[in-house]
């Protein structure tokens, strides 16, 4: 279990250094820079000006040079200076991640809470009328987009009880901050969840037409111990992994729930620096993102071990 | 009988007038939310050069001079003094000398003095050590020879001919006086100004706030206690924020003609306005090229074109058909109607595109033997989509072309290289004034003369209308010109732009602006009557 621990921590290692040097070529293999752009916005095509304000920022430099100087400067907790609100990269950054990791736990507990019991009971109630409302319902939650939904749900709030439920302070207090990121949450975690349930239920007939299963009814295990001791736990490998990498996507991904309910989190944060082309802002975010998801991943193969035995003895 | 109804009429007519003046006595405090498009890319104006900026950031300054900020059109009438409590040209129109007033603070305390006023010319004539890191309006000040102060309170502008324009570019939103000891870095990031709000926060994609200044050198302004804009990008979003009250108003230019009919479906008492911001979409074609190097072809492609088609389609028809200049009633210098119409390509659609095919023909193109391009634009909705009518409209004189969108980053650069056949192009104008228009856009040489026009004996007559002092007489030379720049083809004008603005029957004092969209901000004295 050591080794397969330490060999994945390495392998973790690895992934990110080549994340970091694929993300900060392409960034400069994108066409544009920070000049081009802020010169591009006031119509000016001063040659001599952009590239002055390229030396400034030091972007006339090397690759490989830039490419040292960053590393050098992450492993030094210090991010650089953000091109467009020239303020450090790590003040920029920081305010987001609690935004967004509320967001999307938020939606990842939606996700779970309603997609593993309603695909257990899915798939346990099988060809039954439940059966057919809950896979419309999960069909539906695949298919609308997350968008439409939430503005289908604003437009719902303001003709109905005359507000909107979108972000334009910080919320005060746990309640406040619960009410104001439910919405959005749900509108994301409507899909997640849809995914989970989809999931969960296809696991479960999966599992529910093994031997053991099939053993453990003849032996005259009650229904409820063998639907869920025995038959989700190993349904839930697949699940599981699913949940991981949502985890994952909701951390960066949120670009439309973010725009749509108006809440200033690492998604938006990062579109916006893309367009500026702000380096040290994308450079550094879809870092963070990469290290979250690494880490989710990392966590998930521990919790595979637990989950299912063999993994631990064969490993 | 009779008497007693007149006496009970006019006691009522005494009380309604009373109350409608209680009604209007501007009333203190309150936070007016706005919101806003985008997270602009500073607060410094004169590094920048959209309104996404003189928006939130027009509050924080003042100018020598300044559009009377209650009269909808900027004209030279309506220039009012701000900073300089009046002003005096020299007999030879030479020299422009501003008294300024005095006991003005800077919001860090800071007394304000002529020198602030040199810095701000110097920085931007690029001759001051301190340097913007962009500064796209340097050329609309290169008639200034010298600023000289005379005392803490006597400013003159010096100049290398008579230019009555200037004062006009003195009185826009562009042109705040910043401060000799602020470096252009902060001013970017937490400016500071004598205007009659203080820089609070900027959130980049959330908020920009402004509090009230206390000690603002207008006595009793402004009424608001602060302005708080929050930064919404989605525009569907925006609206039901409106709709439901986050928010008092919306962004200025942002709302287009459907909009505004759905606002209104939803809270009939919003109180909405479109007007033209002195933005043109326009055509430009590479002269240096074959084929287009050739002016009869460009002729034909002018001939080709429908403005009302663009217009009906692009705003439903909230625009306007014009030249150069922002046409009547509401901008000053347009040419009338008639003029117009006498230019090729503003009249019969059906007669001149007969014309334009003739013209083809003769140049060896028809229906089997199209001409094909590519017509390039940055890839913005606002740019692609006249661009697709565009397109639409050169098939009818048979040129076949393709839309080419270009990478917003890339797309100013591209047309300087001259690598591009047709684009199609926006022009924003930050005050209504032919000097402007005409020697940013159509000079030889500068920068934003992206089709490379230049014709001598024209910018001649640019000279003669840019001294002339008698307004008529001006006026004539500005018709004659933008005539001229439409039958040479220079850079064919599609329409002009109008968009509208929304805010709540609370927010008292809005006067929107009908020939810019640059110099209506200050807001020092909007209240609130809640």
């Amino acid at each position: 279990m050591g080794t397969y621990l330490i060999r994945r921590f390495f392998l973790m290692l690895l992934t990110l250094f080549g994340i970091s040097v694929l993300i900060f070529t392409m960034l400069r293999l994108v066409p544009g820079n920070i000049a081009d752009i802020v010169f591009n916005a006031a119509g000016m095509i001063d040659v001599a000006e952009k590239a002055k304000l390229e030396k400034e920022l030091g972007l006339d430099r090397p690759i490989p040079v830039q490419y040292a100087e960053w590393v050098n400067g992450l492993a030094h907790g210090d991010l650089g200076y953000s091109y467009v609100s020239e303020k450090p990269a790590i003040q920029e950054i920081l305010p987001r991640i609690p935004i967004t990791a509320k967001l999307a736990g938020l939606a990842l507990a939606f996700a779970v809470i309603f997609g593993v019991p309603l695909g257990v009971l899915s798939a346990v109630k099988q060809n039954t009328r439940l059966d057919y409302i809950l896979r419309v319902i999960s069909l539906s939650g695949l298919s609308l987009p997350s968008f439409w939904l939430g503005l289908l749900i604003l437009m719902a709030f303001v003709a109905f009880f005359g507000t909107i439920p979108i972000y334009t302070d910080p919320p005060k207090g746990f309640w406040n901050t619960l009410l104001l990121f439910s919405i959005p949450a749900a509108a994301v975690g409507f899909r997640s969840s849809a995914l989970v349930m989809r999931l969960t239920r296809s696991s479960m007939l999966e599992v529910l037409r093994q031997d053991y299963i099939r053993t453990a009814r003849a032996k005259g295990a009650p229904n409820q111990t063998v639907n869920y001791k025995h038959a989700l736990r190993n349904a839930m490998l697949p699940v599981v992994t699913v949940i991981g990498i949502e985890a994952a996507f909701l951390m960066g991904g949120l670009i439309v729930t973010e725009t749509v309910f108006n809440i200033p989190g690492v998604a938006r944060f990062l579109v916006e620096a893309i367009r500026w082309r702000d380096y040290p802002i994308v450079q550094n975010l879809v870092m963070f993102i990469a290290v979250v998801a690494v880490s989710i991943n990392f966590l998930i193969d521990l919790l595979y071990a637990v989950l299912d035995p063999r993994i631990r003895y064969a490993s | 009988m009779t008497a007693k109804l007149t006496a009970l009429t006019a006691a009522v007519a005494v009380i309604a007038g009373l109350s409608c003046a209680q009604a209007q006595t501007p009333k203190s405090g309150g936070i007016l939310h706005i919101y806003h498009r985008e997270t602009p890319p500073s607060l410094s104006i004169h590094e920048e050069a959209t309104f996404s900026v003189n928006v939130p950031a027009m509050p924080l300054y003042n100018n020598l001079v300044v559009y009377d900020q209650h009269k909808p059109q900027n004209s030279m009438g309506t220039i009012v003094p701000e900073l300089a409590d009046s002003w005096s040209v020299s007999s030879d129109n030479l020299a422009l000398t501003f008294k300024l007033h005095q006991g003005v603070k800077w919001h860090d305390g800071q007394p304000f003095t002529a020198k602030d006023v040199k810095c701000t010319f110097d920085m931007l004539q690029g001759k001051g050590e301190a340097k913007f890191r962009k500064n796209p309006r340097k050329d609309l000040f290169n008639n200034i020879s010298e600023v000289t102060t005379n005392g803490d309170y006597e400013v003159t502008l010096h100049l290398k001919r008579p230019q009555p324009s200037l004062i006009a570019m003195l009185a826009s939103g562009y042109t705040p006086i910043y401060s000799c000891h602020i470096s252009p870095a902060q001013m970017r990031t937490h400016p500071i100004g004598t205007g009659p709000f203080k820089f609070v926060e900027f959130k980049q994609n959330e908020s920009i706030k402004l509090a009230k200044n206390e000690n603002y050198w207008k006595k009793g302004l402004p009424y608001l206690d602060g302005i708080e804009f929050t930064i919404i990008s989605n525009r569907a979003t925006a609206v039901l924020a409106f709709v439901a009250g986050k928010v008092d108003m919306t962004f200025p230019t942002e709302m287009t003609k459907a909009l505004i009919a759905d606002i209104k479906k939803q809270d009939p008492t919003a109180i909405c306005e479109i007007a033209p911001i002195n933005v043109s979409t326009n055509l430009i074609v590479n002269r240096e090229n074959p084929p287009f190097n050739n002016i009869e072809l460009r002729k034909a492609m002018a001939l080709a074109l429908d403005r009302k088609a663009f217009i009906d389609i692009i705003f439903q028809g909230a625009g306007d058909a014009g030249g150069t200049l922002l046409p009547p009633p509401e901008g000053v210098w347009g040419m009338p109607p008639e003029m117009l119409k006498t230019i090729p390509g503003y009249g019969d659609v059906q007669k001149d595109r007969e014309q334009a095919r003739a013209i083809m023909t003769k140049l060896g193109y028809g229906p089997n033997n199209p001409l094909k391009i590519k017509v390039s634009t940055r890839n913005l909705a606002t740019y692609r989509d006249p661009a697709v009518v565009l397109i639409d409209q050169l098939k009818t004189i048979w040129i076949d072309a393709e839309l080419d969108p270009v990478e917003s980053s890339q797309w100013f650069a591209k047309v300087a290289r001259n690598d591009y056949s047709v684009g199609l192009n926006l022009t924003g104008n930050g005050i209504d004034d032919p000097d402007q228009a005409f020697y940013e856009n159509y000079a030889c040489g500068s920068e934003r003369n992206y089709t490379h026009y230049c014709n001598k004996d024209l910018e001649a007559l640019f000279d003669k209308q840019s001294v002339e002092t008698d307004l008529q007489k001006r006026k004539q030379l500005v018709w004659e010109i933008d005539k001229k720049l439409q039958e040479d083809v220079a850079r064919p004008i599609l329409m002009h732009a109008r968009s509208g603005l929304c805010w709540k029957p609370y927010v008292k004092n809005m006067t929107v602006m009908n020939n810019s969209a640059y110099n209506g901000y200050r807001y020092e004295d909007l209240w609130i009557d809640k």
